[in-house]
C-alpha cells in the first residue's frame, strides 16, 4: 500500500513578542522509520519551540498561572527544580516579563543548559547529580519551605503543566492528523506531556489511541538512595491515562537518537531517542494507522557530552550525566 | 523459573546478588518467591495490604506491571521482573 502524496501545512504566522511565539510547531513524518507501509511514524517537533523544547509550553503556562493567582511581582524570586529545559524556558519568559528567576537542577547537567540560564539571567543552584531530577525537587521544595519570597510553580505537581498539553499540544496534533491517531508515545518525566495529552486524546478518540510512556532506565549506582521509599512520583501523574509505560535504557536511548539524526535528519536530544525507539516497535505492533512521537529538545545543549560522535560503549559509560 | 533484576539498594538483603530466580506464574507470585526466599525484602516490596508500596516499580521484561495487570500479570519463562524505585528524570549512566 503506498502512501499519498504529501500536503505540506505550513506552520509560522506573526506574534507580538517572542512568548507568543511558543507552540504551533509542526508534525513531520519520518519515513524511514516505519517498519511497515501502512503505519506512519510522526514526530511533534517541539524542539521547533523559541528556546528549543517543549518546555517552553509549560513554562508559559506556570508563569501565566501565577499571573492569574496574583502569586508573583516585584518582590518575589521564582524557585524551580528543573535538569534544565524548563529552567530555561522559565528564565526566556522570566527575562521578557520582567521577574526574578532561581533554578535548582543537578550539578552533572551539560554546561550548555548552564550558559543558557546565565545568558538569560537566572540564578542557579546545584543540587547531587547523583540524585538526578529527584535532588533537584527535594532541595527546591526546602528552599521554598523556608523563604517566603520565594514562589515555585513546582511543575511536577501544578496542573497548569498538563494542561498546556491538554490545550495546546494535543488539539494541534488532532487537527494535524485530522483525529486519526492510534498511539501517541512520549517521554515520562514530570507526567505533564503523557497526562495532557492523554487526557485530551482519551476525551475525543476513547480506546482507540492508546498512550504510551516511555521512560529512562535508571543507571546505576545512583549514590543517595538510600532505599526504594526514597523514589519520587510526580503528584501530576495518573497511570491509568497510560496504555502502556516501557523503560529504555541509555545505549538505547543513544543509538536512537543518532538514527533520528541519521535517517531523518532529526537533531533531537537524548530523550527523544529514548522516545523514538519506543515509537518504532509501537508502530511494528500495529497494521496501520498513525503513530505520534514528541521530539522534547534539540541536540544543541548535549553537543558538548560527545553523544553523537563518540563509540556508543564510551557515552555509555560517562559518568552521571543528565539526559532527561 | 523468572530472574528479577536487583536494584543497588535491595542487594545486601539477597545477599549481594544482582540477580535471583524464582518460580510463579504470575508477578505477584515470582515477587512472593523472592520474599520468601530473602525475608529482608518483604517490607521494601510490599505494604501491609499485600500492594507493591508506592516507590516501587516493576516491570516485567521492561514494561511497568502497573500499567498491564498489576500482580496478577501474567509470568512467562524465561521472563525478567526489574525492580526499581520510582523516579522522574535525571537518568544517571554510571556512578560518581
Amino acid at each position: 500500500m503506498g502512501l499519498p502524496p504529501l500536503k505540506n501545512r505550513p506552520c509560522g504566522g506573526r506574534y507580538s513578542d517572542i512568548v507568543q511565539a511558543i507552540g504551533n510547531t509542526p508534525l513531520i513524518e519520518m519515513r524511514r522509520l516505519s517498519p511497515k507501509p501502512g503505519v506512519r511514524i510522526w514526530a511533534k517537533m517541539e524542539s521547533f519551540n523559541p528556546t528549543g523544547s517543549v518546555k517552553d509550553r509549560v513554562a508559559r503556562a506556570l508563569i501565566e498561572d501565577a499571573e492569574e493567582k496574583g502569586a508573583i511581582g516585584p518582590d518575589t524570586t521564582i524557585l524551580e527544580p528543573t535538569s534544565g529545559n524548563t529552567g530555561i524556558s522559565l528564565a526566556m519568559i522570566a527575562k521578557r516579563k520582567g521577574y526574578r528567576l532561581k533554578v535548582v537542577m543537578p550539578d552533572n547537567v551539560t554546561p550548555e543548559r548552564t550558559q543558557l540560564l546565565k545568558m538569560y539571567g537566572a540564578e542557579i543552584v546545584y543540587s547531587p547529580g547523583s540524585q538526578g531530577s529527584n535532588g533537584a525537587v527535594a532541595m527546591a521544595l526546602e528552599m521554598a519551605g523556608s523563604d517566603p519570597s520565594y514562589y515555585m510553580p513546582y511543575q511536577y505537581g501544578n496542573p497548569a503543566n498538563p494542561r498546556a498539553h491538554y490545550e495546546g499540544t494535543a488539539p494541534e496534533i488532532l487537527e494535524e492528523l485530522d483525529g486519526q491517531i492510534a498511539a501517541f508515545v512520549a517521554g515520562l518525566g514530570t507526567g505533564g506531556t503523557l497526562m495532557g495529552n492523554g487526557r485530551r486524546f482519551k476525551e475525543e478518540l476513547g480506546d482507540a489511541v492508546k498512550i504510551v510512556a516511555a521512560e529512562p532506565m535508571q543507571g546505576e549506582p545512583v549514590q543517595g538512595l538510600r532505599s526504594l521509599d526514597d523514589g519520587f512520583i510526580p503528584p501530576i501523574i495518573d497511570l491509568s491515562v497510560l496504555d502502556r509505560k516501557i523503560f529504555v535504557t541509555n545505549r538505547d536511548a543513544i543509538i536512537w537518537t543518532r538514527r533520528l539524526l541519521d535517517d531523518e535528519g532529526i537533531f533531537a536530544g537524548v530523550s527523544s531517542g529514548a522516545i523514538a525507539s519506543i515509537a518504532v516497535r509501537i508502530a511494528g505492533e500495529m497494521d496501520e494507522g498513525n503513530v505520534v512521537f514528541i521530539v522534547c529538545d534539540d541536540g544543541w545543549k548535549y553537543l558538548s557530552s560527545g553523544i553523537y560522535t563518540l563509540p556508543v560503549d564510551e557515552v555509555e559509560n560517562l559518568e552521571s550525566t543528565v539526559w532527561w | 523459573m523468572a530472574t528479577i533484576r536487583i536494584p543497588p539498594v535491595l542487594r545486601p538483603s539477597v545477599g549481594g546478588e544482582r540477580e535471583v530466580q524464582a518460580d510463579g506464574g504470575t508477578v505477584g507470585e515470582v515477587l512472593e518467591g523472592l520474599a520468601t526466599a530473602h525475608p529482608d525484602t518483604r517490607g521494601q516490596l510490599f505494604g501491609a495490604d499485600g500492594e507493591l508500596n508506592r516507590y516501587v516499580n516493576v516491570y516485567l521484561n521492561d514494561e511497568d506491571v502497573r500499567v498491564l495487570d498489576g500482580l496478577t500479570t501474567g509470568v512467562g519463562e524465561g521472563d525478567v521482573l526489574v525492580i526499581l524505585p520510582a523516579m522522574a528524570g535525571g537518568a544517571s549512566p554510571g556512578g560518581r
